[in-house]
Protein backbone atom coordinates (compact mmCIF):
# COMPACT_ATOMS: atom_id res chain seq x y z
CA UNK A 1 0.00 0.00 0.00
CA UNK A 2 1.33 3.23 -0.98
CA UNK A 3 1.92 5.71 2.11
CA UNK A 4 3.00 9.66 2.25
CA UNK A 5 5.93 10.45 3.60
CA UNK A 6 8.40 13.83 4.33
CA UNK A 7 11.91 13.56 4.02
CA UNK A 8 14.76 16.51 3.64
CA UNK A 9 16.88 15.06 1.10
CA UNK A 10 19.77 16.53 0.59
CA UNK A 11 18.44 19.87 1.94
CA UNK A 12 15.22 20.16 0.24
CA UNK A 13 11.98 18.98 1.70
CA UNK A 14 10.29 16.56 0.22
CA UNK A 15 6.75 15.06 -0.03
CA UNK A 16 6.19 11.23 -1.66
CA UNK A 17 4.07 8.31 -1.62
CA UNK A 18 6.47 4.98 -1.01
CA UNK A 19 5.16 1.44 -0.84
CA UNK A 20 5.22 0.43 2.38
CA UNK A 21 7.80 -2.41 1.58
CA UNK A 22 10.11 -0.38 -0.14
CA UNK A 23 13.65 0.02 0.90
CA UNK A 24 14.91 3.47 1.28
CA UNK A 25 18.02 2.60 -1.41
CA UNK A 26 14.90 1.93 -3.84
CA UNK A 27 12.85 4.81 -2.95
CA UNK A 28 16.02 7.53 -3.09
CA UNK A 29 17.21 5.76 -6.70
CA UNK A 30 13.77 4.46 -8.31
CA UNK A 31 11.42 7.73 -6.88
CA UNK A 32 14.17 10.28 -7.14
CA UNK A 33 16.51 9.41 -9.10
CA UNK A 34 19.64 9.49 -7.44
CA UNK A 35 21.54 7.22 -9.06
CA UNK A 36 24.56 7.44 -6.60
CA UNK A 37 23.21 5.08 -4.00
CA UNK A 38 24.24 2.10 -5.36
CA UNK A 39 22.41 -1.33 -5.38
CA UNK A 40 25.20 -4.24 -4.47
CA UNK A 41 24.71 -6.98 -1.72
CA UNK A 42 21.34 -5.84 -0.92
CA UNK A 43 21.97 -7.22 2.40
CA UNK A 44 24.26 -4.98 4.24
CA UNK A 45 27.31 -6.41 3.54
CA UNK A 46 28.99 -4.45 0.95
CA UNK A 47 28.53 -0.31 1.81
CA UNK A 48 27.63 0.36 -1.96
CA UNK A 49 23.92 2.12 -0.57
CA UNK A 50 25.33 3.83 1.87
CA UNK A 51 23.56 6.95 2.78
CA UNK A 52 23.18 9.06 5.49
CA UNK A 53 20.37 9.45 7.78
CA UNK A 54 20.54 11.97 10.27
CA UNK A 55 23.96 12.35 9.66
CA UNK A 56 24.66 9.00 10.56
CA UNK A 57 26.01 6.33 7.27
CA UNK A 58 23.37 3.80 7.51
CA UNK A 59 22.85 0.80 4.67
CA UNK A 60 19.89 1.83 2.75
CA UNK A 61 19.66 -1.56 1.51
CA UNK A 62 17.95 -2.55 4.84
CA UNK A 63 16.56 0.59 5.88
CA UNK A 64 12.88 0.91 5.37
CA UNK A 65 11.43 3.95 3.63
CA UNK A 66 9.25 4.22 6.37
CA UNK A 67 11.65 4.85 8.70
CA UNK A 68 12.51 7.61 6.43
CA UNK A 69 9.61 9.77 7.35
CA UNK A 70 10.55 13.39 8.69
CA UNK A 71 14.20 12.56 8.59
CA UNK A 72 16.94 13.86 6.79
CA UNK A 73 18.27 12.25 3.88
CA UNK A 74 21.78 12.88 2.38
CA UNK A 75 23.70 11.57 -0.57
CA UNK A 76 26.27 12.00 -2.76
CA UNK A 77 24.36 14.20 -4.93
CA UNK A 78 23.70 17.05 -1.94
CA UNK A 79 27.74 17.32 -1.81
CA UNK A 80 27.65 19.38 -4.90
CA UNK A 81 28.66 23.03 -4.26
CA UNK A 82 26.75 25.66 -5.42
CA UNK A 83 28.57 26.05 -8.99
CA UNK A 84 28.28 22.09 -9.25
CA UNK A 85 32.21 22.02 -8.16
CA UNK A 86 32.77 18.77 -5.95
CA UNK A 87 33.36 18.83 -2.07
CA UNK A 88 36.85 18.59 -0.76
CA UNK A 89 36.21 14.80 -0.25
CA UNK A 90 35.79 13.58 -3.16
CA UNK A 91 38.64 16.10 -4.52
CA UNK A 92 40.91 13.48 -2.32
CA UNK A 93 39.42 10.84 -3.58
CA UNK A 94 40.41 12.06 -7.50
CA UNK A 95 43.82 12.88 -5.82
CA UNK A 96 44.78 9.72 -4.39
CA UNK A 97 43.36 7.77 -7.64
CA UNK A 98 40.66 6.16 -5.12
CA UNK A 99 38.63 5.51 -7.26
CA UNK A 100 38.81 2.63 -10.26
CA UNK A 101 35.32 1.08 -11.73
CA UNK A 102 33.41 3.64 -8.96
CA UNK A 103 30.61 1.37 -7.76
CA UNK A 104 31.79 1.56 -3.75
CA UNK A 105 32.98 5.33 -4.26
CA UNK A 106 29.45 7.00 -3.30
CA UNK A 107 28.97 4.63 -0.33
CA UNK A 108 32.63 5.38 1.13
CA UNK A 109 32.52 8.79 0.61
CA UNK A 110 29.34 8.75 2.28
CA UNK A 111 31.04 6.98 5.20
CA UNK A 112 34.03 10.16 4.77
CA UNK A 113 31.20 12.68 5.49
CA UNK A 114 30.09 11.24 8.72
CA UNK A 115 33.83 10.52 9.75
CA UNK A 116 35.28 13.50 8.18
CA UNK A 117 31.91 15.32 10.23
CA UNK A 118 33.05 14.50 13.77
CA UNK A 119 36.22 16.53 13.23
CA UNK A 120 38.32 14.28 14.82
CA UNK A 121 41.99 13.11 13.67
CA UNK A 122 41.93 9.40 12.68
CA UNK A 123 45.27 6.95 12.20
CA UNK A 124 45.36 4.70 9.69
CA UNK A 125 44.38 1.77 11.72
CA UNK A 126 41.09 3.50 12.94
CA UNK A 127 39.69 4.72 9.82
CA UNK A 128 40.10 0.93 8.55
CA UNK A 129 37.71 0.19 10.79
CA UNK A 130 35.75 2.69 10.12
CA UNK A 131 35.50 2.19 6.35
CA UNK A 132 35.39 -1.83 7.18
CA UNK A 133 31.25 -1.75 6.11
CA UNK A 134 32.36 -1.62 2.47
CA UNK A 135 33.95 -3.68 0.22
CA UNK A 136 35.59 -2.35 -2.88
CA UNK A 137 37.07 -4.97 -5.22
CA UNK A 138 39.30 -2.84 -7.27
CA UNK A 139 41.72 -0.79 -5.32
CA UNK A 140 42.94 -2.83 -2.75
CA UNK A 141 41.94 -0.27 -0.17
CA UNK A 142 45.27 1.46 0.08
CA UNK A 143 44.33 4.91 -2.30
CA UNK A 144 41.03 4.98 -0.78
CA UNK A 145 42.88 5.10 2.94
CA UNK A 146 45.84 7.50 1.61
CA UNK A 147 42.53 9.72 0.31
CA UNK A 148 40.87 9.54 3.79
CA UNK A 149 44.19 10.24 5.57
CA UNK A 150 44.36 13.40 3.50
CA UNK A 151 40.76 14.64 3.84
CA UNK A 152 40.75 13.60 8.01
CA UNK A 153 44.13 15.80 7.90
CA UNK A 154 42.80 18.76 5.99
CA UNK A 155 39.84 18.42 7.66
CA UNK A 156 41.54 18.38 11.31
CA UNK A 157 43.89 21.75 10.49
CA UNK A 158 41.00 23.93 9.83
CA UNK A 159 38.63 22.50 12.22
CA UNK A 160 40.54 20.99 15.15
CA UNK A 161 38.89 18.84 17.22
CA UNK B 1 10.57 -4.88 -2.26
CA UNK B 2 10.56 -6.92 0.66
CA UNK B 3 7.97 -9.42 0.79
CA UNK B 4 5.78 -8.39 3.83
CA UNK B 5 1.97 -8.68 4.19
CA UNK B 6 1.72 -5.50 6.19
CA UNK B 7 3.87 -2.66 8.22
CA UNK B 8 3.27 -0.97 11.13
CA UNK B 9 4.93 1.48 12.78
CA UNK B 10 4.15 1.96 16.58
CA UNK B 11 3.78 5.07 18.49
CA UNK B 12 4.98 3.79 21.75
CA UNK B 13 5.34 0.40 23.65
CA UNK B 14 1.99 0.12 24.19
CA UNK B 15 0.51 0.80 20.87
CA UNK B 16 3.59 -2.04 19.79
CA UNK B 17 1.96 -4.09 22.20
CA UNK B 18 -1.62 -4.13 21.45
CA UNK B 19 -0.66 -4.82 17.60
CA UNK B 20 1.11 -7.59 18.88
CA UNK B 21 -2.04 -8.83 20.56
CA UNK B 22 -4.47 -8.29 17.76
CA UNK B 23 -1.88 -10.02 14.70
CA UNK B 24 -0.54 -13.67 16.42
CA UNK B 25 1.89 -14.04 13.14
CA UNK B 26 3.25 -10.26 13.26
CA UNK B 27 6.67 -10.17 14.40
CA UNK B 28 8.43 -7.09 16.06
CA UNK B 29 11.16 -5.51 14.06
CA UNK B 30 13.30 -2.49 15.61
CA UNK B 31 16.54 -1.68 13.69
CA UNK B 32 15.88 -4.62 10.76
CA UNK B 33 19.38 -5.38 10.15
CA UNK B 34 18.40 -9.04 11.02
CA UNK B 35 15.15 -9.07 9.86
CA UNK B 36 15.45 -7.35 6.46
CA UNK B 37 17.98 -9.77 5.72
CA UNK B 38 16.35 -13.02 6.81
CA UNK B 39 13.44 -11.72 4.74
CA UNK B 40 16.14 -10.52 1.46
CA UNK B 41 16.68 -14.71 1.92
CA UNK B 42 13.21 -15.51 1.69
CA UNK B 43 13.08 -16.37 5.34
CA UNK B 44 9.62 -15.53 6.94
CA UNK B 45 8.18 -14.01 3.48
CA UNK B 46 4.83 -12.63 4.25
CA UNK B 47 5.00 -11.67 7.49
CA UNK B 48 3.61 -9.09 9.13
CA UNK B 49 5.72 -6.01 10.95
CA UNK B 50 5.53 -4.23 13.53
CA UNK B 51 7.96 -1.83 14.49
CA UNK B 52 9.60 -0.39 17.13
CA UNK B 53 12.25 1.68 14.94
CA UNK B 54 11.45 5.16 16.03
CA UNK B 55 10.31 4.65 19.24
CA UNK B 56 12.04 7.58 21.18
CA UNK B 57 11.84 5.80 24.56
CA UNK B 58 13.45 2.77 24.02
CA UNK B 59 16.79 4.49 22.83
CA UNK B 60 17.20 5.60 26.51
CA UNK B 61 20.71 4.57 28.35
CA UNK B 62 20.42 6.26 31.67
CA UNK B 63 21.10 5.60 35.40
CA UNK B 64 18.74 5.44 38.42
CA UNK B 65 18.83 6.78 41.71
CA UNK B 66 20.65 3.85 43.09
CA UNK B 67 23.49 3.56 40.47
CA UNK B 68 21.59 0.96 38.56
CA UNK B 69 22.40 1.39 34.57
CA UNK B 70 19.57 0.77 32.36
CA UNK B 71 20.01 0.32 28.32
CA UNK B 72 17.02 0.74 25.99
CA UNK B 73 16.44 -1.81 23.94
CA UNK B 74 16.35 0.13 20.66
CA UNK B 75 20.09 1.81 21.57
CA UNK B 76 21.57 1.12 18.54
CA UNK B 77 25.32 -0.53 19.20
CA UNK B 78 27.06 2.77 18.21
CA UNK B 79 24.49 4.47 21.00
CA UNK B 80 25.93 2.53 23.50
CA UNK B 81 29.60 2.43 22.41
CA UNK B 82 29.45 6.18 22.40
CA UNK B 83 27.41 6.87 25.42
CA UNK B 84 28.72 8.71 28.21
CA UNK B 85 27.72 6.48 31.06
CA UNK B 86 28.67 3.51 29.45
CA UNK B 87 32.13 4.39 28.59
CA UNK B 88 32.45 5.48 32.33
CA UNK B 89 30.92 2.36 34.20
CA UNK B 90 30.70 -0.37 31.64
CA UNK B 91 33.10 0.16 28.55
CA UNK B 92 33.17 -3.34 28.53
CA UNK B 93 29.58 -3.50 26.81
CA UNK B 94 30.95 -0.88 24.37
CA UNK B 95 33.62 -2.08 23.09
CA UNK B 96 31.49 -5.67 22.58
CA UNK B 97 28.80 -3.66 20.64
CA UNK B 98 31.74 -2.08 18.60
CA UNK B 99 32.40 -5.25 17.61
CA UNK B 100 29.27 -6.29 15.67
CA UNK B 101 29.32 -5.77 12.25
CA UNK B 102 30.42 -2.46 10.48
CA UNK B 103 29.72 0.47 11.35
CA UNK B 104 27.10 1.30 9.26
CA UNK B 105 25.36 -1.71 10.57
CA UNK B 106 25.81 -0.57 14.23
CA UNK B 107 24.39 2.74 13.32
CA UNK B 108 21.19 1.11 13.09
CA UNK B 109 20.89 -2.51 14.48
CA UNK B 110 20.12 -2.50 18.44
CA UNK B 111 21.27 -4.44 21.82
CA UNK B 112 17.50 -5.38 22.08
CA UNK B 113 17.46 -7.12 18.69
CA UNK B 114 20.98 -8.45 19.54
CA UNK B 115 19.31 -10.28 22.35
CA UNK B 116 15.58 -11.20 21.58
CA UNK B 117 16.87 -12.73 18.13
CA UNK B 118 17.98 -15.77 20.76
CA UNK B 119 21.76 -16.11 19.13
CA UNK B 120 24.50 -17.25 21.21
CA UNK B 121 26.64 -15.36 19.01
CA UNK B 122 25.64 -11.96 20.10
CA UNK B 123 28.40 -10.06 21.14
CA UNK B 124 26.38 -8.05 23.75
CA UNK B 125 24.26 -10.89 24.82
CA UNK B 126 27.55 -12.57 26.38
CA UNK B 127 28.85 -9.17 27.79
CA UNK B 128 24.90 -8.56 29.59
CA UNK B 129 25.67 -12.25 30.61
CA UNK B 130 28.24 -12.09 32.57
CA UNK B 131 26.98 -8.94 34.54
CA UNK B 132 23.56 -11.10 35.18
CA UNK B 133 21.39 -8.05 33.63
CA UNK B 134 17.56 -8.56 33.82
CA UNK B 135 15.51 -8.17 30.35
CA UNK B 136 13.03 -5.37 31.03
CA UNK B 137 9.71 -6.95 28.97
CA UNK B 138 6.12 -5.32 28.54
CA UNK B 139 3.48 -7.20 27.24
CA UNK B 140 -0.32 -6.82 27.71
CA UNK B 141 -0.08 -8.67 31.06
CA UNK B 142 2.03 -6.00 32.43
CA UNK B 143 5.76 -5.36 32.61
CA UNK B 144 8.02 -7.99 34.20
CA UNK B 145 11.96 -8.36 34.35
CA UNK B 146 13.84 -11.54 33.48
CA UNK B 147 17.30 -12.34 34.48
CA UNK B 148 19.39 -12.86 30.81
CA UNK B 149 20.66 -16.05 31.86
CA UNK B 150 16.57 -17.48 32.38
CA UNK B 151 15.84 -15.87 28.90
CA UNK B 152 17.17 -18.08 26.56
CA UNK B 153 15.39 -21.41 25.56
CA UNK B 154 17.40 -22.39 23.16
CA UNK B 155 18.99 -21.18 19.84
CA UNK B 156 16.96 -18.45 18.53
CA UNK B 157 14.52 -19.39 21.02
CA UNK B 158 13.61 -16.96 23.51
CA UNK B 159 10.73 -16.56 27.13
CA UNK B 160 9.65 -13.43 25.28
CA UNK B 161 5.65 -13.87 25.02
CA UNK B 162 4.54 -12.96 21.39
CA UNK B 163 2.84 -9.63 22.52
CA UNK B 164 5.62 -8.72 24.76
CA UNK B 165 8.27 -6.16 23.71
CA UNK B 166 11.77 -5.67 25.14
CA UNK B 167 12.44 -2.64 26.87
CA UNK B 168 15.52 -3.01 27.86
CA UNK B 169 17.82 -4.08 30.15
CA UNK B 170 18.72 -3.25 33.74
CA UNK B 171 22.69 -3.80 35.14
CA UNK B 172 23.09 -3.61 39.10
CA UNK B 173 25.57 -1.18 40.61
CA UNK B 174 27.12 -4.06 42.13
CA UNK B 175 27.61 -5.88 39.14
CA UNK B 176 29.73 -3.43 37.39
CA UNK B 177 31.21 -1.10 39.94
CA UNK B 178 34.68 -1.40 40.33
CA UNK B 179 34.72 -4.51 37.67
CA UNK B 180 36.76 -4.32 34.93
CA UNK B 181 36.39 -6.27 31.67
CA UNK B 182 37.93 -8.05 28.52
CA UNK B 183 36.00 -8.67 25.47
CA UNK B 184 37.27 -11.13 22.40
CA UNK B 185 35.28 -11.78 19.26
CA UNK B 186 37.15 -14.37 17.83
CA UNK B 187 36.60 -14.71 13.65
CA UNK B 188 38.14 -15.04 10.53
CA UNK B 189 37.71 -11.31 9.67
CA UNK B 190 38.17 -8.41 11.62
CA UNK B 191 34.62 -7.14 10.67
CA UNK B 192 31.38 -8.59 8.89
CA UNK B 193 31.68 -11.21 10.64
CA UNK B 194 30.11 -13.33 13.50
CA UNK B 195 31.62 -14.40 16.35
CA UNK B 196 33.44 -17.98 16.06
CA UNK B 197 33.98 -17.55 19.40
CA UNK B 198 33.50 -14.63 21.91
CA UNK B 199 35.05 -14.66 25.28
CA UNK B 200 33.98 -11.87 28.01
CA UNK B 201 36.26 -12.07 31.15
CA UNK B 202 35.65 -9.50 34.22
CA UNK B 203 37.60 -9.16 37.35
CA UNK B 204 37.03 -7.40 40.61
CA UNK B 205 40.05 -6.80 42.45
CA UNK B 206 40.71 -6.17 46.23
CA UNK B 207 41.42 -2.88 47.48
CA UNK B 208 45.24 -2.95 47.34
CA UNK B 209 44.80 -4.42 43.65
CA UNK B 210 46.85 -8.00 44.81
CA UNK B 211 43.89 -10.74 44.91
CA UNK B 212 41.07 -11.48 42.86
CA UNK B 213 37.94 -10.87 45.18
CA UNK B 214 35.15 -11.66 42.12
CA UNK B 215 35.35 -12.94 38.45
CA UNK B 216 33.10 -13.11 35.56
CA UNK B 217 33.71 -15.45 32.75
CA UNK B 218 30.76 -15.89 30.00
CA UNK B 219 30.95 -16.71 26.35
CA UNK B 220 29.20 -16.70 22.98
CA UNK B 221 29.01 -19.74 20.62
CA UNK B 222 30.36 -22.35 23.50
CA UNK B 223 26.77 -23.77 23.35
CA UNK B 224 23.34 -23.39 22.10
CA UNK B 225 22.89 -20.64 23.80
CA UNK B 226 25.60 -17.82 25.79
CA UNK B 227 26.80 -19.72 28.61
CA UNK B 228 28.21 -18.01 31.88
CA UNK B 229 30.86 -20.55 33.41
CA UNK B 230 30.24 -20.21 37.53
CA UNK B 231 32.68 -22.68 38.50
CA UNK B 232 35.67 -20.64 37.18
CA UNK B 233 34.50 -17.89 38.63
CA UNK B 234 34.89 -19.39 42.29
CA UNK B 235 37.81 -20.99 41.21
CA UNK B 236 39.14 -17.74 40.93
CA UNK B 237 37.90 -16.08 43.85
CA UNK B 238 40.64 -14.81 46.39
CA UNK B 239 43.40 -15.80 44.13
CA UNK B 240 46.57 -13.47 44.06
CA UNK B 241 46.75 -11.82 40.42
CA UNK B 242 50.86 -12.54 40.63
CA UNK B 243 49.94 -16.11 40.56
CA UNK B 244 50.49 -17.72 37.23
CA UNK B 245 48.53 -20.46 38.06
CA UNK B 246 44.80 -18.45 37.85
CA UNK B 247 45.12 -18.49 34.32
CA UNK B 248 45.07 -22.52 34.25
CA UNK B 249 42.09 -22.82 37.06
CA UNK B 250 40.41 -20.31 34.96
CA UNK B 251 40.51 -21.96 31.92
CA UNK B 252 40.10 -25.50 32.81
CA UNK B 253 36.68 -24.78 35.27
CA UNK B 254 35.66 -23.21 32.14
CA UNK B 255 35.72 -25.98 29.70
CA UNK B 256 33.66 -27.61 32.25
CA UNK B 257 30.99 -26.08 31.71
CA UNK B 258 30.60 -25.26 28.35
CA UNK B 259 29.01 -27.44 25.15
CA UNK B 260 30.19 -25.94 22.01
CA UNK B 261 29.39 -27.68 18.84
CA UNK B 262 30.91 -28.18 15.19
CA UNK B 263 29.55 -26.38 12.65
CA UNK B 264 30.68 -24.69 9.07
CA UNK B 265 32.31 -21.71 11.26
CA UNK B 266 34.98 -24.20 13.20
CA UNK B 267 34.69 -27.63 14.78
CA UNK B 268 34.18 -28.10 18.14
CA UNK B 269 37.96 -29.20 19.05
CA UNK B 270 38.59 -26.05 17.71
CA UNK B 271 36.24 -23.91 19.53
CA UNK B 272 37.22 -25.95 22.60
CA UNK B 273 40.85 -24.56 21.92
CA UNK B 274 39.35 -21.07 22.05
CA UNK B 275 37.73 -21.50 25.48
CA UNK B 276 40.90 -22.45 27.01
CA UNK B 277 43.06 -19.70 25.02
CA UNK B 278 40.62 -17.12 24.72
CA UNK B 279 39.37 -16.64 28.45
CA UNK B 280 43.66 -16.70 29.66
CA UNK B 281 44.21 -13.74 27.44
CA UNK B 282 40.54 -12.31 28.22
CA UNK B 283 41.69 -12.86 32.14
CA UNK B 284 44.74 -11.28 31.15
CA UNK B 285 43.62 -8.16 29.89
CA UNK B 286 40.84 -7.98 32.24
CA UNK B 287 43.48 -7.53 35.13
CA UNK B 288 46.06 -4.93 33.31
CA UNK B 289 42.65 -3.13 32.56
CA UNK B 290 41.42 -3.29 36.53
CA UNK B 291 44.50 -0.97 37.60
CA UNK B 292 46.64 -3.41 39.09
CA UNK B 293 50.96 -2.53 38.33
CA UNK B 294 51.64 -4.14 35.23
CA UNK B 295 54.32 -5.93 36.94
CA UNK B 296 52.03 -7.49 39.52
CA UNK B 297 49.83 -8.85 37.17
CA UNK B 298 50.79 -12.71 36.18
CA UNK B 299 52.12 -13.70 32.32
CA UNK B 300 49.86 -16.47 30.60
CA UNK B 301 52.96 -19.58 30.95
CA UNK B 302 53.65 -20.36 27.60
CA UNK B 303 51.08 -18.07 26.23
CA UNK B 304 50.79 -16.10 23.25
CA UNK B 305 53.35 -13.29 21.63
CA UNK B 306 54.28 -10.61 24.77
CA UNK B 307 54.87 -12.84 27.79
CA UNK B 308 57.70 -13.21 29.03
CA UNK B 309 57.74 -16.96 29.00
CA UNK B 310 58.22 -16.96 25.29
CA UNK B 311 60.59 -14.13 24.41
CA UNK B 312 63.07 -15.41 27.06
CA UNK B 313 63.08 -19.20 26.71
CA UNK B 314 62.37 -20.11 22.95
CA UNK B 315 62.53 -24.04 23.86
CA UNK B 316 59.91 -24.21 26.53
CA UNK B 317 57.70 -21.94 23.99
CA UNK B 318 58.32 -24.36 21.57
CA UNK B 319 56.84 -27.35 23.58
CA UNK B 320 54.25 -25.18 25.04
CA UNK B 321 52.61 -22.86 22.44
CA UNK B 322 52.15 -25.99 20.14
CA UNK B 323 53.49 -23.55 17.00
CA UNK B 324 55.50 -25.47 14.15
CA UNK B 325 58.74 -23.75 13.45
CA UNK B 326 59.41 -23.37 9.66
Amino acid sequence: MLKIIHMNVNGKDVELAVDERESLLDTLRNRLGLTSVKKGCEVGECGACTVLVEGKAIDSCIYLSMWADGKKIMTVEGLKGPDGDLSPIQRAFIEEAAVQCGFCTPGLIMSAVEIVGTGKKYNREELKKLISGHLCRCTGYENILNAMERIVEETYKVCGE
Amino acid sequence: MFDIKSFYEAADVNDAVRALREDKDAILISGGTDVLIKLREGKGAGVALVSIHNIRELKEIGMDSCGDITVGAGASFSDVTNNEIIKKYINILGEAADTVGGPQIRNVGTVGGNVCNGATSADTASVLWSMDADVMLCGSEGRREVPICEFYEGPGKTVRRHDEVCTGFRIRKSEYEDFSGHYIKFGKRNAMEIATLGCVARVKLSEDKKFIEEARLAFGVAGPTPVRCRKAEEALRGMSISDPEIYERFAEAGLTEVDPRSSWRASKEFRLQLISELSKRALREALLKSGAAPCTVADIPYGPEGSTGICEEPAKAATGGGEISA
